[in-house]
């Protein structure tokens, strides 16, 4: 559709989006009404997203992944860090946030509680478009067209309300809203989660044709890895606010290098009776965000800790031959004082 | 066969299943929910009952213990330990409910009283049966806790629903099902709310716990995977039907029923990447304007005029397994 984006300004190796240390806290108040804690909920992430990527985010409950999306859309106002779309610095001067939000779109997981129950799909999908200052017919011309880009015949689904359609047919209304001011970048939160596996094939095989077709790039936020697996190009996981590993999925599919990568790899059911998962990687549920772990926040429920796991905080360095391949752990780190990172400048 | 004999139940045998059929009855709206559903399950088996959002599988799991709204109708028969659970009044059903059937639910949060301590409301269950003092109770919960491998259970007694994790208290609902040492134990998508690596957790201690006290065991999943790590037995479940059964082996690697298969080809797993998914196509069946024959065939490949003619039934084509298709993908069953 648009091969040369006339939005697109650094050119191919500069990237989309461009994440430096974002922090969000959100307050903990107490009876009174004083600050009495802070959950951690995402702290000092820095990454990037590539033009035309897929980006899997992983991670479990807490972990702050849809904290993330939030900010990026900001839909929540972050504590620190910042945010280059395309180079240019958003908020302050740069890209506006109404900017932002046409470039930037988000595909939520409840499919039903992000539509409006008022709205048709039509005018669900037009709302955006009305918004920016287009007329009523016009609008709703291309809503409908938009509905078709997704599967949805438009005589039969344009009058439909959220509770006339099924999951994945609201699910699809969902994504012709978020692709209806034709963003360049589309974050999807969960989007396939909620939906029965037969209808989730459906959605997935429609999210990929898109993307070839209108050449997106997406933030893909999921907890299953097997969907994770499927649709992206590279991963990022998180644990407790922080990110512990990033690179080409195959990469980290093959060797991943941070224990709770592992221990998520392991947690994977078999698909095989004859082969079933003989002891969890795991024990326990992660702890709180509220207070997390001094030092590395895995090293409570991790199998390598020691001392210096729980003094010194690791950096997410380069892990592995992949130079776009980092983990942040002391074990993989060579000089880190770790027993297993040995003292050599790189391990082999 | 019907057998209205002693209200024990044969030894081995748990639960004995016959046409039973729900359908929901409101004012303006009777819809089936489940059809004709048949089944047995003995001691120390494990039998997964699984299907998408709508399929009947939790209605039909909690047939078993009365737990149906009051605008359900049921019909048919349904035998646990004995006991014959669709005649029974809703008073009968409390002596039922605890030592003879019980159940784990998918949210542990909303299924335990947020103003009591875990350890009372367990205690509570046990009293109230077996009646026993309070403190002899107590003693039996931490014992309870520490089989559900609760660490340091001592403490956890005196804890509130929402002072514990997520993955403690799902421990501690099943700490409570086993309370009253139920033959059968009834599991509606336990770990469908938890995280992966808390999940396989427990996954792994029902796996260990059903083995260990020999419970026959329903577990009602929309996952397949769940069923692969749990199950002896599955039953597929479409539109309120059973339509294909078998053992969970053979099922998995040699599905007859052409809904299996587009489910097994639906879910994504490890070696997707790169090739784009067969979905089933359309959506999910509607309960109330269901076709007269195959309740499949809108979605079918398989489907042919007789499909939309005739109803299939759930036929035998081997000791073990079953499916209810007019044309079964037999070629690549196993005899």
């Amino acid at each position: 559709m648009n091969m040369v984006d006339a939005r697109d300004r650094g050119g191919p190796r500069q990237p989309l989006l461009t994440v430096e240390g974002l922090r969000k806290y959100f307050p903990l108040r107490n009876a009174l009404g004083t600050v009495s804690a802070h959950v951690q909920a995402v702290d000092d992430i820095s990454f990037t997203v590539a033009k035309g990527e897929t980006l899997g985010v992983v991670g479990e409950s807490g972990c702050g992944k849809s904290t993330t999306a939030r900010l990026l859309m900001h839909l929540i106002e972050r504590d620190a860090g910042s945010l280059l779309l395309d180079g240019d610095p958003v908020g302050s001067g740069g890209v506006s946030v109404r900017d932002l939000r046409r470039q930037v779109q988000m595909v939520f997981q409840d499919s039903y509680a992000s539509l409006n129950p008022r709205h048709t799909a039509v005018a669900e999908i037009a709302f955006g478009l009305r918004v920016i200052g287009h007329r009523r017919a016009e609008a709703e011309a291309q809503a409908r067209q938009t509905l078709r880009l997704v599967g949805l015949d438009p005589d039969q689904f344009a009058g439909r309300y959220p509770h006339e359609m099924s999951g994945g047919q609201r699910q699809r209304v969902n994504i012709a809203r978020g692709l209806a001011l034709n963003p360049r970048l589309l974050i999807l939160d969960e989007a396939v989660s909620a939906l029965d596996k037969s209808v989730q094939a459906q959605v997935l095989n429609l999210i990929e044709e898109l993307k070839q077709r209108l050449n997106l790039t997406y933030l893909f936020i999921s907890h299953d890895l097997n969907v994770v697996h499927y649709v992206s190009d590279r991963v990022l996981v998180m644990y407790l606010g922080k990110i512990v590993e990033i690179g080409p999925v195959d990469e980290i599919w093959r060797n991943a290098a941070h224990p709770y990568t592992r221990a998520l790899f392991s947690s994977r059911l078999s698909m095989n009776p004859a082969d079933r998962v003989v002891a969890p990687p795991l024990t326990g549920d992660p702890p709180s965000p509220v207070n997390p772990p001094s030092g590395c926040r895995f090293r409570t429920r991790c199998a390598l800790a020691e001392p210096i796991c729980a003094a010194v905080e690791p950096s997410l360095l380069a892990a592995g031959a992949d130079a776009a391949h980092a983990a942040a752990c002391h074990a993989v780190q060579a000089g880190s004082g770790h027993s297993l990172a040995g003292g050599m400048t790189h391990a082999a | 066969m019907p057998r209205e004999t002693t209200g024990q139940a044969r030894a081995g045998r748990i639960v004995e299943v016959q046409d039973l059929s729900v359908r929901f009855v409101t004012r303006d709206a009777d819809i089936s929910v489940v059809q004709d559903v048949s089944f047995t399950l003995d001691a120390g088996e494990v039998l997964c009952l699984l299907g998408e959002s709508g399929s009947g599988k939790s209605v039909t799991m909690r047939s078993l213990l009365g737990l149906l709204p009051p605008t359900a109708r049921v019909g048919g028969r349904v035998m646990v330990s004995g006991h014959e659970v669709t005649r029974m009044t809703e008073r009968q059903l409390e002596s039922v409910r605890g030592p003879v059937a019980a159940m784990v639910f998918q949210e542990p949060m909303t299924a335990f009283d947020p103003v009591f301590t875990i350890g009372t409301q367990i205690a509570e269950t046990i009293v109230s049966h077996e009646g026993i003092s309070y403190r002899v109770a107590r003693a039996r919960v931490l014992e309870l806790l520490e089989l559900v491998q609760i660490p340091s259970a001592a403490r956890r007694l005196d804890a509130y629903p929402h002072e514990l994790s997520g993955g403690l208290r799902q421990r501690a609902m099943i700490a409570l099902a086993l309370s009253c040492s139920p033959a059968l134990l009834l599991a509606d998508e336990p770990t469908t709310a938890l995280d992966a690596t808390v999940q396989i957790q427990i996954l792994l201690l029902l796996r260990q716990l059903q083995r260990d006290l020999g419970m026959a065991t329903i577990f009602v999943t929309h996952d397949i995977g769940v069923a692969c790590e749990i199950a002896d037995r599955v039953a597929i479940m479409y539109a309120g039907r059973f339509v294909e059964t078998g053992p969970i082996d053979t099922l998995i690697s040699h599905p007859a029923h052409p809904y299996t298969i587009g489910l097994l080809s639906s879910t994504v797993h490890e070696s997707s990447r790169g090739r784009p998914l067969a979905p089933i196509q359309g959506g999910p069946p509607d309960l109330a304007d269901l076709p007269g024959g195959c309740g499949f065939a809108p979605r079918c490949v398989a489907r042919t005029a007789l499909c939309d003619q005739v109803r299939p039934t759930l036929i035998p084509f081997s000791t073990t397994r079953a499916a209810a298709c007019h044309h079964p993908a037999l070629e690549t069953a196993p005899a």
